[in-house]
């Protein structure tokens, strides 16, 4: 499959330019290699304890909207929607987790219901106050990459 | 810039640990009052991508279904009574009632709800009860329209399609150009929308049955509408319930009773062909 999601992305991308902070890689400059994003998005290392705070919290990741994960099995309501996360770390590898997180339309094809975290690719009538603005930052990512990586 | 992935072994990966636990519609009988059997599942029509249809009854807890199954206990009931009182009352220019031209509601408004939207010949669109209410207040009686949700549109709307309580909805497409508006909804029905960038049928056709965090997700059935939600204490109209879903996307949302919503009222109704009329559903 081909995906003509870079070159979309870095048009739709040069306005909103600013709006990142200089040292992170904007979204539409990730390189996607197949599924592999081998370059961390910042220069600051994951920090794996903020990256579980994001996973939990709704107006961030919100990831347990839609994965069940034992790592935190004081939080009611894990979702159903998408695979348990248990093991993740050991089925996949950081740079593949990675492109997950930034768009996991590169590695599970176009009609995953996951959402791009760190992706301009969006669907249609975005709220006007989120137009060229994606769902975390770049560091978040590094933070789920981070904390992922420790789900053996 | 082009690239090609390894996409068949991950997605056979992603649907081989897919098969967790996952809660499905309950398998009991809606029964109203001990006396009306409602047909809360039925075979789907032709080209309904989901093969058996459930309302979204099926969907909530013992205790949520336990209160529509009671006139007396459904707090959506209230809704109905303040909808009789104002089907008797007089208002406008012309000093007459609902029941000034319809008399008992039981009788002329008996299957009514079960087969709306129409096709509405004079401004060559869908109607909705709510539109044809509308029309009788200004044309009829030369009172003001309701503005959305306001006045008496929900309680009113609720009283007549309570009227057609336990009749099976079905839609007449061959009308005018109810066609083309089903068209129409069928993709707002399947554009994603938002930052989240998620469909109607993202959450309701591909995922129906499974939990969303804490909200267990349903076929997105329209029968029961307007519905009366635990969470908001109150009769929510489908409008309302529409602009809603579409907001969790993240996504501007069209005005109600606009072409978009108008068209997304016509296909999910028919969706629903064959489900019993509801309303006033009980949900969380
Ligand atoms: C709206 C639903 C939804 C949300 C929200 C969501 N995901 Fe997913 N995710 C999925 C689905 C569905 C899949 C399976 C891929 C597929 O079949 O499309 C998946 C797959 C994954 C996978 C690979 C699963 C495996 O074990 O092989 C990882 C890792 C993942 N998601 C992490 C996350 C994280 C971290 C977040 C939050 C930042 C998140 N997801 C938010 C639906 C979602
Ligand atoms: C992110 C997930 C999501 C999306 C996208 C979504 N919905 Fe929903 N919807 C829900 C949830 C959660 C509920 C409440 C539980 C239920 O009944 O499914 C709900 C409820 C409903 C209901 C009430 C069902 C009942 O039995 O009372 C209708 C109707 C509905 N949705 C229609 C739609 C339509 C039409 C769209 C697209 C415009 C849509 N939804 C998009 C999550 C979603």
């Amino acid at each position: 499959m081909e995906i003509r999601f870079l070159s979309c992305a870095v048009f739709v991308c040069s306005a909103a330019y600013f709006t990142f902070a200089q040292a992170d890689t904007a979204p539409g400059d990730v390189e996607i290699n197949a599924i592999s994003i081998d370059k961390p998005l910042t220069d600051v290392a994951g920090d794996p304890a903020n990256g579980k705070k994001i996973f939990i919290n709704r107006k961030q990741g919100n990831c347990l909207a839609c994965h069940a994960n034992s790592d935190m099995k004081d939080q009611l309501f894990h979702g159903e929607v998408g695979p348990s996360l248990d093991g993740a770390g050991t089925r996949w590898q950081e740079d593949h987790l990675r492109t997950i997180l930034v768009n996991a339309k590169a590695v599970f094809g176009d009609q995953t219901v996951m959402p791009g975290f760190y992706s301009l690719e969006v669907g249609a009538d975005v709220r006007k106050d989120l137009i060229g603005k994606t769902i975390l930052q770049a560091q978040d990512i590094e933070d789920l990459v981070a904390y992922l990586s420790t789900l053996k | 810039m082009h690239f090609t992935n390894n996409k068949t072994l991950f997605t056979l990966i992603g649907i081989a640990l897919c098969v967790t636990a996952s809660a499905t519609p309950v398998d009991e009988v809606l029964v109203i009052d001990e006396e009306l059997e409602m047909t809360t599942r039925v075979q789907a029509v032709e080209g309904h991508p989901i093969s058996e249809i459930y309302s979204g009854w099926h969907y909530r807890t013992p205790e949520t279904r336990a209160l529509e199954a009671d006139s007396f206990a459904n707090p959506g009931m209230l809704g109905v009574e303040q909808g009789e009182e104002i089907w008797h009352t007089v208002e406008g220019s012309e000093g007459k009632s609902c029941a000034s031209c319809h008399d008992d509601a039981a009788v002329s408004m008996k299957g009514v709800g079960a087969n709306y939207p129409k096709w509405d010949e004079k401004t060559q669109r869908p109607k909705n009860i709510e539109a044809q209410i509308n029309s009788c207040r200004v044309e009829n009686m030369g009172a003001e329209p309701y503005k959305f949700d306001k006045g008496g549109q929900k309680p009113l709307t609720a009283y007549i399609k309570n009227q057609s309580l336990g009749m099976p909805v079905e839609l007449d497409l061959s009308e005018g150009e109810m066609q083309s508006w089903w068209e129409k909804g069928k993709e707002t029905y399947y554009l994603r929308t938002g930052q989240l960038n998620l469909s109607c049928a993202s959450c309701h056709e591909q995922n129906h049955g499974k939990h969303i965090r804490a909200d267990h997700l349903s076929q997105g059935n329209v029968n029961g509408f307007p519905t009366y939600r635990l969470k908001q204490n109150k009769l929510i109209s489908l409008h309302n319930r529409f602009r809603g879903c579409i907001r969790d996307t993240r996504a501007e949302f069209p005005d109600a009773f606009s072409d978009v919503l108008m068209g997304l009222e016509v296909y999910t109704t028919w969706r629903g062909t064959g489900l019993s009329v509801e309303t006033p559903a009980v949900r969380q």
